[in-house]
């Protein structure tokens, strides 16, 4: 029997905005194949999300939804699980949502190590203004604010929040979907912070402008250009020059930020020994 | 009988929030504000409640209205700089109509200004510090027992009309100690925000059918709804078209207007048969009641007019003493603010001065009685 996606997408809201050739609508397929693997009810899960393409997904989906400031999510869905504890929190991000104007809260979150999940949709470029480079654009890619050739150097997602204290991290394309729907489920069972780049395409305002003919070519760019994290680690540098590592990347046990503020929270209410 | 106690302004804010059940703090540390931040990290974990010191005063604001959304009574506290930071998010916070408190205690600016001296110069940030068309509500206590219990009334104002509050007092005051009385608890009566009644699936967060402040179902309370910083219609859901956004705003406005009664205060000081009006609020508004007891020792007929509710402008006020005396006095801690609006409402009925001093020292009340000497 083929999934039901209808007992999660709210009633009158689609069709969704995402242009035709959009890989945002297979990650959203897979996010809600992954939650309802999970058994999560949909009262105890919010979605939150910022600014740009990615940001609009929540608004599809019958959970509670957040769609806050431009790179601000983390911080709102810092404030709800905080409040919220027992309540499961992810967040939806774009490259320049989660690493440029966000970039602060990215890795405060991480270092932080809140029991939320980032799900950062990387197409490389911002999508929803009309085309402007992110901290993810290729080198030397055509952007509409780098009319001859990106000259920014980039972040690599999965290193920055490794880097900054990420306790999961992991890496999917929206080409590999089944490899995708289980990394999803990984993530969200990760205690602490689970940061997860997926790998996108925007043929609107990328890909045409940087001899991607057709959406389908990006599709292709993503499968012949990455390599389960398993391979690519046997493989010497000259074989893995330009590819990119996909899978879990990274994963640490550390302590969750809620059950360390709440555990304090228990030892003050108990009566301090020694006093009368 | 409650309990006494001395108290630094900052501390009795904190107090104050306790009082009104703040559970949630977020915030990010600046002089001169700093003491609420640190009294709450000492006394939130005590009751079972969330500190958090965030990245950044941008972060400070998102977490408390996200902690608001989840239910919680919400504070954040800054200064200055920390101020404006926070202004995108606090746009958000009236948009979506999320009640949270927000302590400016004021320095002065531009830029980084005078950090540990006071000033009154956030007062139109107050107003117009975010973008688009939008009312606010603005206490601006002069007691350290006055921030105490305006600090409950903003927590009071934003549960019931659905809507961030702001609290701007300045750096001396929220230094100062004095003695305050807590009150027991019920004393002041705490307000709630109002919960639907209606069965989930009829429930609209916006619905304007409800009255100008439609009920607010917390986050994971069964109540599935979307939020947005778009504008939305009863729903929750964008709208990007006439006349809906309109007819929002117009709401948002009213709620606020429709109900001045309830939420200005101010403190009317001999002004029955002024001929003078000083017209101040915070560390001014205790010179200037000074300078009107020296100027009524001297035989002149002086009065003050004390605001606690900046925003919305007690307007009516202003217009009703305009007519009444011969000139109104401002002194403020800026290079003239808060004087353009009494202005506005006096229409030319009456002579207004005003007293301007932005060097990081308070002015004082003498400075204030050759004024009301000089217009006399």
């Amino acid at each position: 029997m083929s999934f039901d996606y209808d007992q999660y997408i709210r009633g009158g809201k689609l069709p969704h905005i995402w242009c035709p050739g959009c890989t945002y609508g297979i990650v959203f397929k897979s996010l809600l194949r992954a939650v309802d693997s999970l058994k999560i009810p949909k009262d105890d899960i919010a979605l939150v999300s910022g600014i740009g393409c990615a940001s609009r997904l929540p608004g599809y989906v019958d959970w509670n939804t957040l769609h806050t400031t431009h790179g601000r999510a983390l911080p709102f869905a810092t404030g709800l699980k905080m409040a919220k504890p027992d309540k499961k929190v992810l967040v939806v991000s774009g490259d320049g949502d989660a690493t440029a104007i966000g970039g602060n809260h990215f890795i405060h979150a991480c270092r932080r190590n809140i029991d939320i999940t980032v799900i950062v949709l990387n197409n490389f470029i911002y999508g929803m203004t009309g085309g402007q480079h992110s901290p993810t654009t290729p080198s030397g890619h055509i952007a509409t604010t780098m009319p001859y050739g990106n000259v920014d150097p980039n972040f690599n997602i999965p290193d920055l929040a490794k880097g900054a204290g990420a306790s999961w991290v992991g890496r999917g394309t929206a080409y590999h979907v089944p490899a995708l729907d289980k990394l999803i489920i990984e993530a969200m069972n990760h205690k602490g912070l689970s940061v997860l780049e997926i790998i996108n395409a925007c043929p609107t305002t990328h890909g045409r402008r940087n001899k991607f003919k057709n959406p389908t070519d990006m599709l292709l760019w993503m499968k012949d250009n990455s390599l389960p994290i398993t391979a690519f680690d046997k493989l010497p540098p000259e074989k893995t020059a330009g590819k990119f590592p996909t899978g879990v990347l990274f994963k640490k046990e550390a302590p969750e930020y809620c059950e360390t503020y709440y555990g304090l929270v228990e030892k003050l209410k108990k009566p301090k020994e020694g006093r009368a | 009988m409650g309990t006494l106690k001395l108290l630094q302004g900052n501390e009795a804010c904190a107090e104050g929030a306790l009082y009104a059940g703040c559970t949630f703090f977020a915030g990010y540390p600046i002089t001169p504000s700093t003491e609420v931040a640190e009294f709450m990290a000492r006394r939130l974990p005590q009751i079972g409640g969330a500190f958090l010191q965030m990245e950044d005063e941008i972060a400070a604001m998102a977490a408390v209205i996200g902690g608001s959304l989840a239910g919680a009574k919400t504070l954040t506290a800054t200064s200055g700089p920390g101020f404006s930071l926070k202004q995108e998010n606090l746009g958000f916070g009236m948009l979506c109509e999320v009640p949270c408190v927000v302590i400016d205690v004021m320095r002065g600016g531009p830029s980084t200004g005078v950090p540990t001296g006071p000033s009154q110069s956030d007062i139109m940030q107050c107003k117009w510090g975010t973008h688009g068309d939008h009312p606010v509500i603005c206490l601006t206590p002069g007691y350290v027992q006055e921030i105490f219990s305006e600090t409950v009334r903003a927590f009071n104002l934003a549960e019931k009309y659905r809507t961030p509050v702001i609290v701007a007092f300045d750096e001396i005051i929220g230094h100062m100690r004095e003695k305050i009385e807590i009150p027991d608890k019920g004393v002041i009566p705490i307000e709630n925000r109002k919960r639907p009644t209606v069965p989930p699936a009829e429930y609209m967060p916006f619905d304007e059918t409800k009255g100008d402040v439609p009920p607010m179902a917390d986050f994971f309370s069964g109540y599935r709804q979307h939020i947005t910083g778009l504008n939305h219609a009863s729903d929750g859901f964008p709208v990007n078209a006439s006349p809906r956004i309109h007819t929002d705003e117009l709401r948002l406005l009213r709620k606020i207007e429709a109900n001045k009664k309830d939420i200005i205060r101010n403190e009317e000081y001999l002004l029955d048969d002024a001929e003078v009006a000083v017209f101040a609020y915070g560390v001014s508004g205790r010179s200037g009641k000074n300078a009107v007891e020296q100027a009524r020792a001297a035989g002149i007929k002086a009065g003050l007019f004390r605001p606690l509710t900046m925003w919305p402008f007690p307007e009516e006020q202003v217009a009703a003493l305009a007519s009444r005396v011969r000139a109104i006095i401002v002194p403020e801690l800026s290079l003239g603010q808060i004087i353009l609006e009494v202005e506005r409402c006096t229409k030319g009925r009456c002579k207004v001065e005003g007293i301007y001093r932005v060097d990081g020292d308070p002015i004082n009340p003498t400075q204030i009685l050759d004024k009301i000497k000089e217009v006399k």
